[in-house]
């Protein structure tokens, strides 16, 4: 199946009749509750809690974050703020009637919310448009800076922001987690159902200071089933072997310099630095 | 747009992030309506060392709404003193006067129709139906 990114820009793509499809097809519908209750469960809200929505849609996710306790959202019910770039898919959640405020705003311009604003941040099957710039003026990593810039100043010290996207390769998942860091979060992606049909990843992004415990690997600590690959770069205290004077390689880069300036240099052989044999 | 939202909305525009000036954005021409929800005594306990008093009082006093008090309620204010007489106050406390009035203004006070203005540089974002038009054209972002 093509994807829908490679077609079309998101306000282009979703027009009225995409977002009525997207909203009442009951198949997306599931999928999404399905990723909004994980990526709740990865927030971790105790109490009612201020939510960005990154790229809201028509609010399938929103209606969730609204649910009280009882419903099934944890620490619900929770008050959420969302925007989207699409207008028709606004305009579906305007006659839903859904309980947050809705913006039409670009995630690759920026999260204009002064900072500290928000607890938490979601954002399900958004992102990956933002790997797309649509004129020569923008780029895709101008774009994922601005936005995870903004992000970072608008989330409080110790919030959380669980984005799930949909990455084209390997190359889009690094370039967007790449962004994320920079930005100063604590990221983290988690996968689940790796290597089938349907994957789905979980960008996990914590901001230090408060109460929590680290990055990821605090997240996801006791939780069932998730594997913990790391993949930070160890520090290398070694030196490279081959840089030691005195060693065959160390020869053979002395005499193939030596060469290169002209100098009479003896041919190598299997003898090159070679110990001699103890004479006694 | 609930006025609590638009207590911590700036301006968008990047030159205007270093200025103090972008935030509040200034209501003009606002058509108000209540819209009724819950109240949420937990949410309103949570958000009100967040909210910037001043600049809400601003705020509400240009859409021509009652002056709130000169200062920030505190988290005991929005607790009603629990009387002898009802006993089930200990697990749930009930919201007090202030809470209500508060919740009244954040939650239910929203913005229809209008404009939202930049004091710093005077960019306009259209209201319309309850949202904001926050996407800048390409030489303003």
């Amino acid at each position: 199946m093509s994807r829908p990114e490679d077609t079309l820009p998101p306000d282009l793509f979703y027009n009225d009749s995409e977002s009525r499809k997207y909203t009442t097809s009951s198949r997306i519908q599931k999928i999404q509750s399905d990723m909004t209750h994980r990526a709740l469960e990865l927030l971790d809200l105790k109490s009612p809690s201020l939510i960005l929505d990154v790229g809201c849609g028509s609010g399938l996710s929103g209606e969730i974050l609204s649910a009280s306790d009882e419903e099934g959202t944890p620490g619900g019910p929770h008050i959420w703020i969302g925007f989207d770039i699409s207008s028709s898919m606004l305009g579906v959640a305007l006659e839903k009637e859904v309980e947050g405020d809705l913006f039409l705003a670009d995630a690759g311009q920026g999260v204009p919310f002064r900072a500290g604003t928000f607890d938490a941040a979601i954002s399900i099957s958004a992102i990956q448009w933002l790997c797309n710039a649509e004129s020569s003026e923008e780029s895709p990593a101008g774009r994922l800076s601005r936005f995870f810039n903004g992000l970072y100043a608008s989330l409080r010290r110790g919030g959380r922001a669980v984005c799930q996207f949909y990455p084209k390769n390997d190359e889009q998942k690094k370039m967007i987690s790449a962004a994320a860091v920079k930005a100063g979060f604590g990221a983290g992606l988690l996968e689940d159902d790796p290597g089938t049909k349907s994957a789905k990843t979980y960008l996990v992004l914590t901001v230090g200071g408060g109460e929590l415990d680290g990055d990821i690997t605090g997240v996801v600590k006791g939780m069932e089933g998730v594997d913990v690959l790391d993949q930070r770069r160890k520090v290398k205290d070694r030196r490279r072997p081959e840089d030691r004077k005195g060693s065959k390689a160390w020869i053979i880069k002395k005499k193939e310099q030596m060469e290169r300036k002209g100098k009479v240099v003896k041919a190598t052989s299997k003898y090159t630095g070679r110990k001699r044999r103890i004479a006694f | 747009m609930k006025l609590l939202t638009l207590n911590f909305l700036t301006c968008a525009i990047k030159t205007c992030k270093s200025s103090p000036s972008s935030f509040p954005l200034h209501p003009r021409d606002a058509e108000l309506e209540i819209v009724e929800a819950d109240l949420n005594l937990k949410f309103l306990e949570n958000i009100l060392p967040r909210l910037m008093w001043d600049e809400l009082r601003v705020v509400v006093d240009e859409l021509g709404l009652p002056t709130l008090p000169p200062t920030i309620p505190t988290r005991a204010d929005l607790v009603a003193p629990s009387s002898p007489t009802s006993s089930s106050s200990s697990s749930d406390p009930a919201p007090s006067q202030t809470a209500r009035d508060l919740h009244r203004i954040l939650i239910e006070t929203c913005v229809r129709e209008g404009k939202l203005v930049c004091g710093n540089c005077g960019h306009e974002y259209a209201v319309k139906e309850g949202v904001a038009n926050f996407l800048l054209p390409a030489h303003l972002v």
